[in-house]
């Protein structure tokens, strides 16, 4: 079974049996986006997490028109210096009914927002907040071998004592192995992969919230920096931000009611398919590709009741150039195995592309706020207020990490 | 040629093995020079990592094959920059399938980086690294 998912899965020949399974579909188009919020992205904040978590929190309330005292649920990830009962304390959110938090890091950025949503759409909670605050830059570094080293002892799985003590300890050097045997089976050049960085850059460069904000890189810039880990550069990597971001979920009906245009749920899941390990995802028949970002897009999807090729804006989760790259494929935008030459040039993902793609520069040249950015954007872009505006979009698709248990949403305006 | 470790400890697979009893057997083994897989004792599934029921048939069941130690290069990165203050870069880690099924991470003993080639024939090759620590590397097979 698990080795004919996979062949499917390789050749796109997927059917009802082998597709996700259905869920209970009451949260299509039954809750909604109201308000998001975002501290400024900075290299060193010289704040906590929990100052910038409630910062984020207030702007999305205010963004909205709710009052604080009206946010009866909180969601969020693990793995940050937040604490639930402070960020009530702090902001006086007197009336909480709900709390819960998702665990694997990027991989849960859109599995909060469905969280929120399911909360929401069954009356458990009206109005939930979904932050993530992370001193990435001057802080916990997550993409450091010494900080998993600590982290690794009590990780909930077993599979980093099979790799650590090779030297294999970071999450650059993880995607470097699936990312080469991808780019091995499929014919990719180092070349093509340079170009999502270049374009995610043109973005950054006209969006003020972007670290890397007027800061121009050529295609020649990019190659003429060393590797870090075959077969990524410096520039494939996400930039270590400190920062936070907010969003606020309440139901469809009560969202008409606010101040800004609603941005619709329409579909959502979550994926930990067979054979699934922390990022060391190497027992699948396949390691050319992201299985699990491909498993959690199809549940979206599914639930959604759309396609592919009906999505008008994608907010990719690229941890790392080739995360966003071979998502590319995983959400049916491109042909498996031709992401390489969907991106070469860069003309496809640009804003009047085939599929304009992490508008705001991504997780590479806006900010690393584990993803929590990139749907700030996809609201933005349906609301029509992006600084790199796609023409009417109506549906956005939104990723969260690979290599781990992941997630995805499909919004419309 | 191979990974060089400094003087600075390496986080201790056994404690993994402590932690997750299924994996145990595989760093025994180990100890002893064997490459000890896990299989299903009623489906006859290989099953790596080892865990404590096989998702096949969801048997308790377990055996341990001994396996060839031969395989190929699968896949492999090579770190320019030291991300660990453990290992001295520039090293390059390789992704070796064995003839049996299971992909081990691992390093070469005696190909340089920029020598490795996915598809690349390789046999086992023990490292002793200390009393407590014995780890699986691979060479270029003859
Ligand atoms: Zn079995």
């Amino acid at each position: 079974m698990a080795r004919k998912i996979l062949e499917e899965y390789m050749n796109r020949k997927y059917d009802a049996d082998i597709k996700p399974k259905p869920a209970l579909n009451m949260i299509k188009d039954k809750t909604a986006i109201v308000g998001i919020g975002e501290t400024k992205f900075t290299r060193g904040s010289g704040r906590d997490e929990m100052d910038m978590a409630c910062e984020a929190i207030k702007k999305a309330a205010d963004d909205a028109g709710i009052k604080l005292e009206d946010i009866d649920g909180l969601e969020t990830f693990t793995l940050d210096r937040t604490a639930m009962p402070f960020i009530v304390s702090t902001l006086g959110l007197k009336n909480l009914r709900f709390a819960s938090e998702v665990s694997f890091g990027g991989g849960a950025a859109c599995a909060v927002t469905l969280h929120a949503a399911a909360i929401v759409a069954t009356g458990v909670a009206k109005n939930v907040v979904c932050y993530r605050s992370l001193n990435e830059s001057s802080g916990h570094k997550f993409g450091r071998g010494d900080g998993y080293a600590k982290y690794m002892l009590t990780a909930p799985t077993p599979h980093y004592g099979y790799t650590f003590p090779m030297g294999f300890c970071t999450p650059l050097s993880w995607a470097g192995a699936w990312g080469r045997r991808w780019m091995h089976e499929f014919n990719v050049s180092y070349e093509q992969i340079g170009w999502w960085a270049v374009v995610l850059r043109e973005y950054a460069n006209k969006n003020p919230l972007a670290l890397f904000h007027n800061k121009p890189m050529t295609h020649e810039d990019y190659m003429n920096v060393q590797m870090i880990v075959e077969p990524l550069r410096l520039f494939d990597c996400c930039v270590d931000t400190d920062g936070a971001c907010a969003h606020i979920v309440t139901t469809a009906e009560r969202a008409k009611d606010l101040k800004q245009k609603p941005v619709y749920i329409l579909g959502a899941g979550q994926s930990a398919p067979i054979e699934q390990e922390i990022q060391t995802v190497y027992n699948r028949p396949t390691i050319a590709g992201l299985f699990e970002t491909w498993y959690a897009a199809h549940e979206a999807y599914r639930v959604a009741g759309v396609e592919g090729k009906d999505i008008d804006v994608a907010e990719l989760y690229d941890p790392y150039s080739l995360g966003g790259i071979m998502s590319l494929e995983e959400c049916d935008f491109c042909e498996r195995g031709d992401a390489g030459n969907f991106i070469e040039g860069g003309d496809n993902i640009r804003v009047d592309g085939k599929m304009p793609t992490n508008t705001s520069g991504g997780l590479l040249s806006e900010a690393y706020i584990h993803g929590f950015n990139l749907v700030n954007e996809g609201v933005r872009q349906l609301r029509g207020t992006s600084y790199n505006q796609v023409k009417d979009p109506e549906l956005c698709m939104v990723t969260a990490g690979p290599g781990v248990p992941s997630s995805a949403m499909v919004l419309r305006n | 040629m191979t990974i060089q470790y400094t003087d600075k400890p390496i986080p201790h697979p056994a404690l993994w093995g402590i932690i997750y009893r299924s994996s145990t057997p595989f760093w025994e083994g180990i100890k002893e020079k064997k490459l000890l897989i896990q299989k299903c004792k009623d489906c006859g599934k290989i099953l790596h990592p080892p865990r404590p029921m096989c998702p096949g048939c969801h048997s308790t069941e377990c055996e341990h094959i001994e396996a060839s130690g031969k395989g190929t290069i699968y896949s492999y990165t090579t770190y320019s920059k030291s991300p660990h203050k453990s290992f001295k870069a520039p090293y390059s880690v390789v992704l070796v399938e064995l003839d049996e099924g299971p992909r081990l991470i691992s390093n070469m003993v005696d190909v340089k980086p920029e020598d490795i080639e996915i598809g690349m024939p390789v046999e086992v090759a023990f490292d002793k690294i200390d009393d407590d620590l014995t780890l699986y590397k691979f060479k270029k097979a003859g």
